[in-house]
């Protein structure tokens, strides 16, 4: 098991809080609250070490242009692939949608 | 309308995770979640064992009405470890049941469902895991005296363990085809017993003996469901209209004991020979 942290300029604070997914076998449960105003931090904790130079990259993609609300979020990942991690925090942003 | 037009349409109650599952059984906009994942109740244990943790721990308290009745819903997640109980996990079900309990007293008929979805036991968590079964056992024991105690198993997980256990100690049980319910799990009696004793490869002898068709037949479970969400609910809904029963099932342990007494154990039983025996307590209730 690894423990990741990042962080990421943001927007205005996301409107409201969900959670997506489930800790199963290859998915992951995303927890998405309001961030500080402007920026967004990422905690992740997965099953499966030695990946922090996917996880640095999948997540600069999602959140490297700091368009999306600022976020507290915090992922407990079971094996999911890039694809599926990619799903589940749009769906938690989708959610949280006004 | 064939049966694919049918597989199409229906809303599965298998494919939602635990918390869909208690929200589609409750009335809509009614739900909230007791103990819920921002409360980050994690299972300290699995952390110290370097496994991932849920922030529910893999249970899902939720209050809200059921066809306007106060109504409280325990769906454990069977993707998360199994739907294994442990020490957190375990205490949010017998908490919320033990409240459900003091509400009747207190004269708000709050009723209780359960959504087993578990393998028993969590292993990580061994004694704490054990005493939360043990507290969710005497907490429906409580509860089934005021108000019925509804139990489901969807799948695909099934029902095993300690919590084979609480499920037969509910007012009623509603289970689906996909459904398992038993003591123990094939793989574990095929460990212990050998091969011989039961092929754990065998998926027509597993659901054969132990399936949700086969439970309903032998009279330990009320009804057999299709994968379908308003089904269930319906179900679930039609039970509680029933009340409470007047014997409840795990009040005729002698009987099943009696009849058990009678079985051959000399060769391996078939669906149909469990079927007559435990027919012959005579304990159909005939509603599936």
């Amino acid at each position: 098991m690894e423990k990741l942290e990042f962080t990421f300029a943001a927007g205005q604070p996301a409107p409201g809080r969900t959670v997506t997914g489930v800790v199963a076998s290859g998915d992951l449960e995303v927890l998405l609250e309001p961030g500080r105003d402007g920026t967004t931090t990422v905690a992740v904790q997965t099953s499966v070490d030695g990946y922090g130079g996917n996880w640095t990259a999948l997540l600069e993609r999602v959140f490297g242009p700091g368009t999306l609300p600022a976020a507290r979020i915090e992922i407990n990942d079971n094996g999911a692939t890039p694809g599926v991690v990619r799903m589940r925090i749009e769906q938690a942003f989708e959610e949280v949608k006004p | 309308m064939t049966d694919i037009d049918q597989l199409l349409k229906r809303d599965s109650f298998i494919e939602r995770n635990a918390r869909s599952r208690a929200r589609a059984l409750l009335d809509p906009g009614t739900m909230r979640e007791l103990a819920g994942p921002f409360e980050r109740l994690h299972s300290p244990w699995l952390a110290m064992q370097h496994l991932v943790t849920q922030s529910d721990d893999g249970v899902v308290a939720a209050k809200g009405l059921l066809d306007g009745r106060p109504t409280v819903v325990l769906a454990i997640e069977g993707g998360f470890q199994g739907g294994s109980m442990g020490e957190i996990g375990g205490a949010k079900i017998a908490g919320s049941l033990e409240l459900a309990a003091r509400d009747n007293r207190r004269g708000i008929p709050t009723q209780a469902v359960i959504l087993f979805e578990t393998g028993g036991v969590r292993l990580q968590e061994a004694n704490l895991g054990l005493a939360a079964i043990a507290e969710i056992q005497a907490a429906i024991v409580d509860l089934r005296r005021y108000t019925p105690v509804i139990g489901v198993s969807a799948g695909t997980v099934g029902c095993y363990g300690g919590m084979s256990i609480a499920a037969g100690l509910c007012s009623y049980l509603v289970l689906t085809r996909e459904a398992r319910l038993g003591l123990n799990g094939p793989l574990v009696i095929e460990q212990e017993a050998g091969v011989g004793e039961f092929d754990a490869r065998n998926r027509s002898l597993i659901w054969g003996l132990t399936g949700g068709e086969q439970r309903v037949a032998s009279g330990l479970a009320d009804a057999c469901v299709q994968d379908d969400s308003a089904e269930v609910r319906a179900t679930v809904a039609r039970l509680f209209g029933q009340g409470v029963p007047a014997r409840h099932r795990s009040e005729r342990a002698q009987e099943y004991l009696a009849a058990l007494e009678r079985a051959d154990t000399a060769a391996q039983p078939t669906a149909d020979a469990v079927r007559a025996l435990y027919g012959a307590t005579d304990n159909h209730r005939g509603d599936a």
